[in-house]
């Protein structure tokens, strides 16, 4: 930035942003700046800029203030209360409030990542063209259409090594060579923004926080590929993404980004927003054409593939919001320097959601590549509460999950796979030694099951025995053959299902036996659950020995269950529990059993 | 108590008026693939997807009604019955899950008297749970219409519900 540059206020307006009050926030500093004539007492102008989301959620509001004196200081927890005396110290008086700035965590949180993708994502305001330009908007586009062939722009992506970031890892210039080749003048281009898989918030992030970079990739794309059609399919779940995003689609259109002879460079290009309608299959490829089409949403067999036969009958190509987010950066940057970053099978950077039981949770970007125990202990500040880590899970209801031991492999396709996860979208679930392994299992396997399409019997039929069983362990009546009727049966499930649903669904339990195979055995031959989670085999009692006598369960009881006087051991009335399990999460000393 | 919404339901059906529902349907009639942003469109208009629209959208798009009822019970947005004025989501995706998101929906269930997808009798709540909300940073997360809360716990389930109680039902 230059040095007569205006004082800039940047306030994160993600949904985390907003759901913790940053309109009010904004709302404050617009106010105060006005009232107390601030322009005129610095002899600067001052904007406020609200941005997308920064990925420490946790920590909202933050807001940034960039002065030409003290450059960047970002403050966070921010509220409207405080606002106008940020607004003295800070930007009138000039002195940084050392009291109220983000601890240092922050900085080894930001600085520890690595940002090509997220570049955008809370810096500029995700509705503004012209802030959107300034950072080299479109310029990639143009590059492409003045200097390169659509071939040429093929196998530049391919050069790269871009890969799918939807889960599947196909790589992304191969999967646009294949819908080139087909056939026709008429081909859509879909960018699949249905992120169902919960614990992962990325792509959502990335339509909040920069739009226009999504529609840029997906431009690049369309004229490499030769489509003027493409379909966003976004959750219904996600409304300030869909609204941002059509506000940008909106300005592309009056600025002549979109629609016919694109600024005249001949090539013509028109976007339009489906809302999906709560319906994880969706985020399948051929269960997100038929819901586009007005089906049902159910996956078909491939062969034919959607780049042959795809969107009522066209050729179409389908890639990920986070793959689009890539493009325009190997375009700009080219693809040498792409394929230098992560490793030999994964290039460029991944973006993780980081969740559970760890002390920041948040959207994290980071070369591909990164250990996972780097992520989680030196990005995310390592697990919260003082308790220790258990197992990671990575890749939502198709993935599994990694224990400690594991826990230096890195985040990329192969080694995830070979680790029994995979990487999915990139949500990472931390849990800690209270979280029960089989009680994770049947939670994702209960998902799995509710969202199953019921085309295909194996996926349907298979999951709900699974989840039987799964649900007579939890509850003690497990018997010891279970084990390996679970392990038969996902087997089966994975050959035989019609999509990537069915054919995952397993793995969260598979992986679980694998590595935590004794959580099972004590659940079944001792009716007990070592973590103390599944509510059945809980004996709702205070251990003595590990008491310390501090009264946290008993705050944390809604029904006066526990007894406690200062100083004395707690007791826990069994008749009065209603068995909600909050005094075992409010104890920090694991004495409640 | 399903009796109880199904009575109502079949009372309010002639009240619906239809020229909402043929506006929604002038708009898309032309576009490939119009039966889900019709769908969408009545159900944000209705709040429900009453049968005499889903006959009118059948009669005026050309499908059988059989398929919008295939696609109403498929997709979890759409809903046949009315709803509730004020509709409590919360989450139970993988973070909320694993940081007691299950004791959140329970002691809703027993504050309300209703299960998952259920609309009390006085049309004041409807209960649902969700796949992530995206939010994870703030789990277990629970939402009231718009409003979020975060980092519930079973004493704040009291204190929505006791503050939502007092609100207006119009």
């Amino acid at each position: 930035m230059s040095e007569n540059a205006a004082i800039k206020i940047l306030i994160c307006q993600g949904t985390g942003g907003i759901s913790m009050g940053a309109k009010e926030v904004e709302a404050a500093f617009v106010k105060h700046l006005a009232e107390k004539g601030v322009d005129a007492l610095v002899g600067k102008r001052c904007d406020v800029i609200k941005t997308g989301c920064r990925g420490l959620c946790a920590n909202d509001v933050l807001v940034d203030i960039i002065t030409p004196e003290q450059g960047r200081v970002t403050y966070d927890f921010v509220k409207p209360e405080e606002v106008e005396q940020i607004i003295d110290e800070h930007i009138v008086n000039k002195s940084i409030m050392e009291k109220r700035k983000a601890k240092p965590y922050y900085n080894t949180f930001v600085d520890k990542q690595m940002r090509v993708v997220m570049t955008g994502c809370g810096q500029i305001d995700p509705d503004s063209l012209d802030a959107y330009k300034e950072e080299d908007g479109f310029k990639a586009i143009e590059k492409c259409v003045k200097s390169m062939k659509p071939e040429e722009v093929i196998e530049e992506v391919k050069k790269s090594g871009l890969r799918g970031r939807g889960g599947g890892g196909f790589p992304t210039g191969m999967k646009w060579s294949f819908c080139k080749a087909s056939p026709g003048d008429h081909k859509y281009l879909i960018c699949n923004a249905d992120e169902g898989d919960p614990g992962a918030f990325m792509d959502r992030s990335l339509l909040e926080g920069d739009p226009y970079c999504i529609i840029e990739g997906m431009m690049i794309a369309a004229y490499a590929i030769g489509c003027d059609f493409g379909y966003v399919y976004v959750r219904a779940e996600y409304p300030l993404a869909v609204q941002r995003l059509q506000h940008a689609i909106d300005v592309c259109y009056e600025q002549g980004y979109l629609g016919k002879n694109i600024q005249g460079w001949g090539i013509n290009f028109d976007m339009r927003i489906k809302m999906g309608a709560g319906a994880f299959v969706c985020g399948e490829e051929t269960a997100l054409m038929a819901s586009i089409e007005g089906h049902r949403g159910m996956s078909r067999p491939r062969p034919p593939f959607p780049a042959v036969r795809g969107l009522w009958g066209y050729p179409t190509n389908i890639n990920n919001v986070e793959t689009f987010g890539n493009v325009r950066h190997i375009i700009n940057k080219g693809s040498a320097w792409y394929a230098s970053l992560g490793t030999e099978t994964t290039k460029g950077t991944k973006i993780f959601a980081v969740t559970g039981k760890v002390k920041h949770t948040g959207l994290v970007e980071v070369p591909a590549g990164m250990k996972i125990s780097e992520v989680i202990y030196d990005v995310c500040g390592g697990i919260a509460n003082n308790r220790k880590f258990k197992a990671v899970q990575a890749g939502g209801p198709s993935g599994g999950c990694i224990p400690a031991d594991i826990l230096d492999t890195p985040v990329d396709y192969d080694s995830l796979i070979k680790a029994g996860a995979m990487m999915g979208s990139g949500g990472l679930v931390v849990m800690d030694e209270t979280t029960c392994m089989v009680d994770v299992s049947r939670f994702f396997l209960n998902f799995t099951r509710m969202e199953s399409c019921g085309k295909c019997v194996p996926c349907r039929i298979g999951l709900k025995v699974m989840l039987d069983i799964l649900e007579r362990i939890t509850e003690g009546h497990g018997e010891i053959s279970d084990i390996e009727t679970l392990q038969d049966l996902g087997a089966a499930i994975k050959k035989a299902s019609l999509c990537g649903l069915g054919q995952t669904a397993p793995n969260p339990i598979l992986s679980t036996i694998n590595y935590f195979r004794h959580e099972y055995e004590a659940h079944i031959n001792d009716k007990r659950c070592p973590s103390n989670c599944c509510k059945e085999l809980l004996l709702w009692q205070v251990v003595e020995d590990k008491c310390v006598k501090c009264g946290a369960c008993k705050k944390a009881c809604p029904v006066d269950a526990i007894v406690w006087e200062k100083g004395q051991l707690a007791f826990l009335d069994k008749e009065k529990c209603t068995k909600c399990k909050s005094c075992y999460d409010a104890c920090r000393f694991m004495a409640i059993e | 108590m399903s009796e109880a919404v199904a009575q109502q339901t079949t009372e309010q059906e002639p009240e619906i008026d239809l020229s909402l529902a043929n506006k929604i349907i002038d708009k898309y009639i032309d576009m490939p693939g119009n039966l889900m942003p019709v769908l969408q469109g009545a159900q944000d208009e209705y709040g429900y997807i009453p049968r005499a629209v889903a006959d009118l959208i059948a009669e005026r798009l050309n499908v059988y009604p059989s398929q919008i009822y295939g696609v109403l019970t498929f997709y979890a947005q759409f809903h046949l019955k009315p709803r509730g004025r004020f509709i409590i989501r919360v989450c139970v995706g993988t973070a909320c899950h694993v940081q007691g998101a299950p004791r959140i929906v329970e002691t809703f269930f027993d504050k309300l008297g209703i299960g998952h997808a259920e609309t009390t009798p006085d049309l004041r709540y409807t209960f649902e749970k969700v796949a992530c909300l995206g939010a994870c940073g703030m789990a277990p997360l629970a939402m009231v219409n718009d409003a979020t809360y975060g980092s519930m716990t079973v004493q704040k389930v009291d204190q929505i519900v006791t503050d939502y109680n007092q609100r207006p039902l119009k």
